[in-house]
């Protein structure tokens, strides 16, 4: 989509430059899911496919609902199934929406080397340019959530676009058309968090006292967050992760180490040249050839 | 290659063919990879073609570096051995910074600079393989896991850059000691080359009647010294 101009980035990969922001000024959006009102039908999921042409390769049964078993590049969105015995011996099956959660501080951005193939807009979302994607899968281990996946056919990676081309011209995603529930909500990220605040009041008023918002501070909060039944443990949910945050050994390689790095070799290569201008080149003298003449005429037998 | 007549072989031809293809790599691998390290390198990628490209050719190149690399050690890892001389050199370090070669123990095929290189080297090369191995995204994406990942490349970024200043003290070492160029490129030294900087090599190859790179074994076809 490189072709359509963009004039609202917050961010851009590998870029020391401003980005262009002369527009960005449009409110931050969010998408909400609230797990407590799915009840798994995927048509999120399969309107997903449908709006973004997404073709997966037909798989096999797995033995669960999984289906496919993980996100692959074909697949930005994948509805996760978890039985859980909860403290009361009882069943709960909890059902989770994955996928890209568009985070304010995102590690994928972070990782990645090529300029341009990850932007933010000023709105929060985090988008590929495919274009100036080099497929190195930086983007894999910059990301706490385990989200993009690179093609093995076109090595470019692929991940939710939170329909970047639909907000942009003003439309909700695809997947939040199509939920039949309300599970799905989406528009600026203050109304959505005030209505999780209702919905997650209305949860505690039916037993669930430990309902609350997933809007992770770790990644300086999502721009698709959830209301989950059991906030205060959000790995039942298929794994999502409990405090994400940008790994530290990611944020050693992308800071402190590049300008140690620079410095190391700017070090080597000025103290080269110093030791030039001070010393010079150590030059063979003609009374070294001599001396080897002597030696080695010495030693020969005559 | 011919040699002129009374120098003495520093490095064959297979040993100029290998170091070459090793250096060539090198600095394949530095400007492929840099252009991955920084926003600003990002440029060199242009070099192979674009970043796609760069990215895709980096770790083959990497593959013969280190079968490249391997031979290197086959040859060299004998006269690389560590001993007591390099102490007394490393003690005379001054001196040998200073070009005043009076004072400087004889050393040797190699001095103790020259075995830090070489071991340096023996030691990243492999690190800078298996971790290039664990980030290799097409083919061996699947079979660590991410953390495992974000680990080697941390890793690899290191002794990337460990390599790259080893490699600087390697290339200026040999623009400063005057002769040691054309050891790599044409192969030979000169005797008084030899005395200054290999005085123990030297002697060694005298008293086999070698004319280099190594001394005569009781197996070797007599000596061509009395071609001087
Ligand atoms: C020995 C075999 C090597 C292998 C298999 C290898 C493989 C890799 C791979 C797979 C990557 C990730 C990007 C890509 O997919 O191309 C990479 C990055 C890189 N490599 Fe290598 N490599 C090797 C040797 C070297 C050497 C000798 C150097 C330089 C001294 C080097 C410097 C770099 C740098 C600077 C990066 C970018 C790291 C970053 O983004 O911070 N590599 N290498
Ligand atoms: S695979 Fe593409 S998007 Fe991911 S880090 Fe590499 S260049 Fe960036
Ligand atoms: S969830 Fe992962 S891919 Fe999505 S914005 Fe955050 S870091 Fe990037």
């Amino acid at each position: 989509m490189a072709d359509l101009q963009s004039q609202d980035y917050v961010r851009r990969s590998a870029s020391t430059m401003t980005p262009p922001s002369a527009r960005s000024h449009e409110i931050e959006v969010a998408k909400l899911i609230d797990v407590s009102r799915c009840i798994g039908c995927k048509a999120c999921q399969a309107a997903c496919m449908e709006w973004n042409n997404l073709r997966a390769e037909i798989g096999h049964f797995e033995g669960t609902y999984d289906n496919p078993l993980d996100l692959d590049p074909h697949t930005w969105t994948l509805m996760r199934f978890t039985e859980w015995d909860n403290d009361e011996g009882n069943l709960e099956w909890l059902i989770r929406k994955d996928g890209c959660m568009h985070c304010a501080d995102p590690g994928c951005l972070k990782a990645c080397p090529a300029p341009g193939a990850i932007v933010q807009y000023a709105n929060g979302i985090v988008d590929f340019i495919s274009e100036a994607c080099i497929g190195c899968g930086y983007c894999v281990k910059g990301c706490p959530f385990n989200i993009p996946r690179i093609s093995q056919v076109d090595h470019k990676s692929y991940k939710c676009t939170l329909c970047s081309d639909r907000v942009a011209v003003g439309l909700e995603p695809a997947c939040v058309k199509a939920c039949p529930t309300g599970a799905i909500m989406f528009g600026s990220k203050t109304d959505m968090t005030a209505w999780a605040g209702e919905r997650v009041a209305e949860l505690n008023s039916r037993g669930f006292a430990k309902a609350g918002l997933y809007d992770p501070p770790g990644v300086g909060g999502t721009h698709v967050m959830y209301v989950l039944h059991h906030a205060d443990r959000p790995s039942l949910y298929a794994g999502l992760p409990d405090d994400p945050h940008i790994s530290a050994l990611v944020s050693v390689w992308k800071g402190l180490f590049k300008p140690l790095a620079v410095a190391g070799v700017a070090l080597a290569a000025v103290t080269g040249f110093l030791h030039w201008i001070v010393a010079g080149p150590n030059e063979v003298q003609p009374l070294d050839e001599a001396e080897a003449k002597h030696l080695i005429h010495a030693d020969e037998p005559q | 290659m011919s040699y002129p007549k009374g120098t003495f072989i520093r490095n064959t031809t297979v040993t100029r063919i290998n170091h070459w293809l090793t250096g060539g790599c090198f600095v394949l691998l530095v400007l492929s990879g840099l252009s991955m390290f920084d926003p600003m390198l990002f440029f060199l990628s242009g070099l192979f073609g674009g970043g796609q490209s760069a990215r895709a050719i980096h770790p083959w190149i990497g593959c013969v570096f280190l079968v490249s690399y391997l031979g290197m050690m086959i040859q060299f890892w004998r006269d690389n051995l560590w001993n007591r001389d390099d102490l007394a050199w490393m003690k005379a370090i001054d001196k040998v910074l200073a070009n005043e070669e009076e004072g400087v123990p004889e050393v040797g095929r190699f001095n103790a600079g020259q075995k830090f290189v070489f071991w340096a080297m023996a030691l990243l090369t492999p690190v800078l393989f298996l971790t290039g191995l664990v980030i290799w995204e097409y083919y061996f994406s699947s079979y660590t896991t991410i953390e495992v990942q974000r680990a080697a490349v941390l890793i690899h970024s290191l002794a990337a850059f460990a390599a790259i200043i080893v490699w600087i003290i390697h290339v200026y070492a040999a623009i400063w000691v005057r002769g040691s160029m054309r050891a790599m490129t044409q192969g030979y030294v000169t005797p008084g080359w030899a005395f200054r900087h290999h005085r123990k090599w030297l002697r060694s190859l005298v008293a086999t009647d070698s004319i280099g790179p190594r001394p005569r074994t009781g197996g070797d076809s007599p000596g061509p010294l009395e071609r001087r």
